[in-house]
């Protein structure tokens, strides 16, 4: 232990060239699958996820001299990894509406209503693609992941009253495009 | 829009897009393919820097052989001569 942080991370943080890119391989490999599993959350695609997270660790790499060990290395990783997230989202075309592609594709849950049919979740996953990401990331994390809103504002670096904002903005949205379409929720 | 409506909804999106279950974690070994991209953008960064180097020397090589053909235009048939 060195400065109060683990070796690694000092390492990480502060050391040589060559000790750098050992820390960095090592912290690699012990938060790999969190920070995989966290971008999967948010893309809901498992290439998309796996190319996500050598993204963003080749940013955390290149960001090395800016970490904070007293904020900790996992909260930092995952604020990056959103943002990674983030870019990719607004990256994608948004889909065509009705699409039959992603139509098969959207499948039921294990404690599927029965009264909400196939076409309708698709069209709601539809209407959903459609908003903004920086929405739909929030309703993602908050609504259907239904993660703490603290948990994520510190993943989006915004305070908790601008998550439960885009939530709720997000929802109005969804709910007015699908009563387009002829959807009351 | 009220808390009923929200609610209305909130239930429809969780059963279009129900959450990622479970420990969802890569099985894949994702550290070949970070090496890769690590070795693959230092290597373009060295190779951009050098030729940064090379297009700053090759441009002032240039001008100065620009500037001697426009003072000493007799000079152009030996520049000429050596191409």
């Amino acid at each position: 232990m060195r400065s109060g942080v683990s070796d690694v991370l000092y390492d990480f943080w502060q050391g040589s060239p060559e000790t750098f890119e050992v820390a960095f391989e090592s912290l690699f490999h012990q938060h790999q699958r969190a920070v995989y599993g966290w971008i999967l959350r948010i893309v809901r695609n498992p290439a998309a996820a796996e190319e996500l997270t050598i993204e963003s660790f080749w940013r955390i790499h290149q960001a090395h001299a800016r970490f904070d060990p007293a904020r900790g290395f996992e909260g930092w990783a995952r604020r990056i990894a959103t943002h990674a997230a983030l870019d990719w989202l607004r990256a994608q075309p948004a889909q065509s509406a009705l699409s039959m592609e992603v139509c098969a594709e959207v499948k039921a849950p294990a404690e599927a209503d029965p009264a909400v049919t196939a076409e309708i979740r698709a069209k709601t996953a539809l209407a959903f693609d459609r908003l903004p990401p920086k929405l739909r990331i929030a309703a993602t994390l908050a609504v259907i992941e239904e993660l703490p809103q603290k948990e994520v504002a510190a993943a989006l670096g915004i305070s908790i009253a601008a998550v439960k904002l885009r939530v709720f903005r997000a929802l109005r949205l969804l709910r007015k495009d699908l009563e387009r379409q002829g959807i009351t929720p | 829009m009220n808390a009923h409506d929200e609610n209305g909804v909130k239930d429809l999106l969780r059963q279009a897009l129900p959450p990622i279950e479970g420990d969802a974690g890569s099985e894949r070994d994702l550290w070949p393919a970070m090496r890769l991209r690590l070795d693959t953008r230092i290597d373009a960064r060295t190779a951009a820097r050098a030729f940064s180097g090379w297009a700053v020397f090759d441009g002032a090589l240039l001008a100065g052989l620009g500037g001697v053909a426009v003072l000493f235009p007799a000079s152009i048939p030996v520049f000429l001569y050596y191409l």
